[in-house]
């Protein structure tokens, strides 16, 4: 080193540093961790990388040829059916969002509640999850929809007949291809129990069913579940985003009343790490996919599409509806309103050496906030009923936000939303979601002259 | 009056399948036994499922996927053979096939009593939740994978990876085992074992095979918890 170096203050010595784009301080530490434990990551949360978003997106708004409808006196109806096309009774829902499936196991029973009190004021669904269906969330759900998982943890027919609806579960966003993992400290006595397994175990839940593989085995599958139920409920097949062309296809033909596709940047409690960033497709794409499939059957409107994974505000929303969903579905949003990653927990989220708005390190089931975790002690930090409140708050906001969007475009139902309102502010997105480039007539890989 | 002139038949040859179903269900929610036969199943498949009342059924041929699917309380008897999962996840009652049965038979099953008077295919008791399975014949490769509660009984041989990835379901097999699975392992036969397994066997109908000749597979238990040193297990 030479002198004058060693004379510089310390920041203008680091300003001559430069990191690593490919090997940047989280790729060390994460060298560093492996060597160390031997084992790969398991977090909870979604992708982190930065993926193509509905942000990628933009509404053109009112024109001379478009005219905008006023604000709060102009009706914009947010009402959506689920299960329309075979189900003795669909599901009716007063605004399209939905709460997600999240295991009770993963979230404890005051979380559980929570959900199903908020998403009942606002007159919408929420979902059980790998881990059997709740009296607790059965109670506080006026519409309840019952997973049908590849564990079949919990699962019996009394509890598949209190469903409003069954979703058979192939995978999920997070990890299309993987199981349930559930770590040791969250499977207590009841937990254990529900799931017919030893208390204190890793539970890693299959990641096939065990008794069907395929599209002609599903349809029977269906069958076999309309029978049990009367051909009452709405039988929902919920895919992460692997092929949601030709999963769309598949799972119309197998006889579903709706499809639910959940891309990359869907949530989860826990997964590996290598899996949740490098497994499936953004959610922006995986719509246009799924919706081209609903298209080419003339399925549109007929089997319904839900949209999960990353959404976050009302113009997600709008986005993924004008793209062609029905309606969405929350899972990480949600668990945000109810409490979860609060700055008031800083402190302790430190000392799990994780930090509120990080997610990270409390997969095993010591979130401070009380809500994925079964500690008696944490649980009882989070009151269901304000909880539920807060969901609540934030779902009508959800649906403000975008009833304004559409309004603005001149739309009196969120559902009349369509890719002619939108602009793509990049090429990427432009090509994923099949709608033009900002300031062009250009869809990249389609031919636009041809239209 | 004859024995038989009681006996509800339900002829899928002139009855659809959901028609079918609904009588086969009609008792369903309550305690009252009734008898019904079903005859030209001609392989179809969801026949016989969700019942939940305790009522003798027996279905004169052979049936398609998931007989008897989630069966609580009724006895169910294919004279014949069963295709893929029958009695998948039952909660109880007890389900008999005088034939073979098919891949994944009582898969997720509960509860309650699976009977196979032939050979099982592949994956039998997948998921296996806490009922009894008695094979009288074979079972394929993978059994029992991830099974965690209930028995599985095989009075003839098991297939390749028995039990791989076995939570707590005890299984006897009276014949050879091609190979375990991960984290299956041969476990000393108890007189309590001998004793459950004399159960089962009488109760299932073969009170004659000799609960002497078997031996039982279980856990080792190295899996529960990730444990680096297992890695080449997974
Ligand atoms: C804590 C947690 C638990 C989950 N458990 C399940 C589950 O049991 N079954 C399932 O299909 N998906 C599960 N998911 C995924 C959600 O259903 C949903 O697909 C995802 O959260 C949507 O993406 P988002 O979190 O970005 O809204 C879980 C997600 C979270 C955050």
């Amino acid at each position: 080193m030479n002198e004058i170096s060693k004379i510089q203050p310390k920041e203008a010595f680091e300003w001559g540093l430069r990191e690593s784009h490919g090997f940047d301080k989280g790729v060390i530490h994460e060298i560093q961790r492996a060597a160390e434990t031997g084992i790969y990551r398991i977090r909870g949360f979604g992708a982190k990388r930065e993926v193509p978003t509905f942000d990628d997106l933009v509404f053109l708004g009112a024109s001379i040829s478009r005219y905008a409808l006023e604000g709060y006196r102009e009706r914009c109806d947010t009402s959506v059916t689920l299960g329309t096309r075979y189900a003795k009774k669909p599901i009716e829902l007063a605004i399209p969002v939905t709460i997600a499936g999240m295991s009770f196991g993963s979230l404890s029973a005051n979380a559980k509640e929570a959900l199903g009190r908020g998403a009942s004021q606002m007159g919408t669904s929420t979902t059980t999850g790998d881990g059997g269906m709740t009296p607790e969330e059965r109670e506080h759900s006026t519409q309840l929809v019952y997973q049908y998982l590849p564990s079949r943890y919990g699962m019996n027919p009394d509890d598949l007949r209190k469903a409003d609806a069954i979703e058979i579960v192939v995978g999920q966003g997070a990890k299309p291809g993987g199981g349930g993992m559930l770590l040791g400290q969250k499977i207590t006595e009841r937990v254990g129990q529900m799931r017919t397994l030893p208390v204190g175990i890793d539970q890693r839940s299959a990641c096939r069913h065990p008794d069907w593989t395929g599209p002609d085995d599903l349809a029977i599958k269906i069958r076999e579940l309309r029978e049990i139920t009367s051909w009452e409920k709405p039988i929902y097949i919920k895919c992460g985003a692997a092929r949601p062309y030709y999963d769309t296809m598949l799972a119309v033909k197998a006889g579903a009343d709706v499809v639910v596709i959940d891309g990359m940047q869907g949530g989860t409690a826990a997964t590996q790490d290598v899996f949740i960033e490098h497994v499936g497709l953004p959610t922006l794409a995986a719509v246009r996919m799924a919706v081209e499939a609903l298209d080419e059957l003339n399925m549109r409107g007929k089997v319904q599409l839900i949209v999960s994974g990353g959404i976050r505000s009302g113009a997600d929303v709008a986005k993924a509806m004008a793209m062609g969903a029905d309606a969405v579905a929350i899972g990480t949003a949600a668990l945000i309103a109810i409490g979860d990653n609060d700055p008031k927990w800083e402190k302790e989220y430190r000392e799990i050496g994780s930090g509120a708005g990080y997610w990270e390190d409390y997969q095993a089931g010591n979130d401070p906030a009380g809500i994925s975790t079964q500690d008696p002690e944490l649980s009882s930090r989070l009151d269901p009923a304000l909880a539920g409140r807060k969901l609540a708050n934030y779902l009508s906001v959800l649906t403000l936000e975008a009833q304004t969007l559409a309004r603005a475009n001149g739309k009196s139902d969120l559902r009349n939303l369509e890719p002619e309102d939108m602009a793509a502010m990049t090429v990427e997105a432009a090509a994923m979601a099949g709608v033009p480039l900002a300031g062009t007539s250009w869809i990249p890989g389609v031919d636009t002259a041809a239209r | 009056m004859n024995a038989h002139s009681n006996i509800a038949v339900i002829d899928l040859d002139d009855t659809d399948l959901t028609a079918a179903n609904q009588s086969l269900q009609s008792k369903n929610g309550t305690e009252q036994n009734a008898h019904m036969r079903v005859v030209n199943p001609r392989g179809s498949h969801a026949l016989a499922v969700g019942i939940d009342a305790p009522v003798d059924i027996e279905i004169d041929g052979n049936t398609g996927y998931f007989c008897a699917g989630m069966n609580k309380a009724a006895r169910i008897t294919v004279k014949g053979n069963a295709g893929q999962a029958v009695a998948e996840n039952m909660m109880s009652g007890e389900v008999r096939v005088t034939g073979d049965a098919s891949q994944a038979a009582g898969a997720t099953a509960h509860g309650g009593l699976l009977v196979i008077e032939g050979n099982a295919g592949s994956r039998c008791g997948i998921s296996l939740k806490g009922a009894d399975i008695v094979v009288g014949g074979d079972i394929g490769h993978m059994s029992c994978f991830m099974a965690q509660a209930g028995r599985v009984v095989v009075l003839g041989d098991a297939g390749d990876a028995l039990g791989d990835s076995l939570y707590e379901t005890r299984i006897y097999v009276r014949g050879k085992v091609k190979s375990l699975g991960a984290d299956c392992v041969e476990k000393e036969m108890r007189d309590e074992h001998r004793g459950e397994l004399a159960e089962l066997l009488q109760t299932a109908g073969f009170g004659d095979a000799d609960p002497k000749e078997f031996r039982r597979y279980g856990s080792a238990r190295n899996l529960y918890n990730f444990n680096i040193d297992n890695v080449g297990a997974y």
